[in-house]
């Protein structure tokens, strides 16, 4: 009876989804501010990739929002896990990984490094920005803790650069509110498009993003691991 | 293009039931990350690279890890 009822609420989802889904005109640009970023965004931001125009720059304020959200997270995982437990410090047997393992990832760990840098510092050029070298980075920081037990990140170093790159963010937007009167106001010239130096404050800022989520993300790896 | 898109969501569909379906935790957290892997190619055909890079860094790489230490510190199979 019970699967019955499932599956006829599945198939009246199922419908009302395809329904609401078939009305939309995939491809056709149907408001007009999507438009204007496509046409006019190059121009005003001096960013060649347009979604790092509309995330850094049109819609700048939400993107600070993403980032408290996930720092939110992480301090959750990081009460939630630290506390509740008396952290005794047994001795584990550290078993060592398999040559292999152990190789491939400290080979692996500075190329992972390097393209998440590059991407989050070629953020408002090539696809790519802030989150996605952030992840990067924290993924290559998971190698080094599947490869070698008992090797941990230095938390104060790392909460460190998470302070002051949430901080560098706050401080730019303040700097462009008392200048051009606006949060996050691009006060600094754009340059060449297609440049590395260029677009203003929005790669300084996809930089501080970048080593904030890879911080708060390889915290979460660290407090996953080791505390609980 | 519109064949090659076709199969990789039924692959995508066949992997997400098997993920719903087995028991064994591990093995469905795998089939999970088969099917982010395919949605970050999908991304990736439809034009969005951003997205596609943001689907396969966290989708298919942290939330697997995640996903797999937690069964560590659990048990393995479903009752």
């Amino acid at each position: 009876m019970r699967k019955i009822i499932s599956a006829i609420l599945l198939i009246i989802i199922a419908g009302g989804i395809t329904l609401s889904l078939m009305k939309i005109p995939f491809g056709i640009p149907k408001t007009k501010v999507g438009e204007y970023y496509i046409n006019k965004g190059r121009e005003e931001t001096g960013a060649t990739n347009i979604v790092t125009s509309v995330v850094l720059n049109y819609r700048g304020f939400d993107t600070l929002g993403e980032i408290t959200i996930l720092f939110i997270a992480a301090l959750g995982v990081g009460a939630i896990l630290s506390l509740g437990r008396k952290r005794t410090d047994k001795k584990e047997k550290i078993e060592p990984t398999s040559s292999i393992v152990y190789t491939g990832c400290r080979f692996l760990f500075p190329i992972l490094l390097l393209v998440g840098s590059y991407i989050f510092i070629h953020g408002h050029l090539t696809p790519g920005g802030g989150f996605q070298g952030g992840a990067i980075i924290a993924s290559a920081f998971l190698l080094i803790y599947l490869s070698c037990p008992g090797k941990r990140v230095n938390e104060k170093y790392s909460k460190i650069t998470e302070s002051l790159a949430g901080l560098i963010f706050i401080v730019l937007g303040l700097i462009g509110l008392a200048i051009g009167q606006e949060f996050l106001f691009n006060f600094l010239p754009k340059g060449t498009l297609g440049t590395l130096l260029s677009a203003g404050i929005i790669p300084i800022i996809y930089i501080a993003i970048g080593l904030k989520v890879g911080s708060e993300l390889t915290g979460i790896i660290d407090n996953l691991i080791e505390k609980s | 293009m519109i064949i090659i898109v076709s199969i990789l969501i039924f692959l995508m569909l066949v992997s997400a039931i098997i993920a719903a379906v087995l028991k064994d935790l591990l093995s469905a957290v795998i089939a999970l990350c088969v099917v982010s892997l395919i949605a970050a190619v999908l991304f990736y055909l439809l034009q969005a690279p951003d997205v596609a890079m943001a689907e396969a860094a966290i989708g298919a790489a942290l939330v697997t890890a995640i996903f797999v230490i937690a069964i560590r510190k659990t048990k393995r199979f479903e009752e």
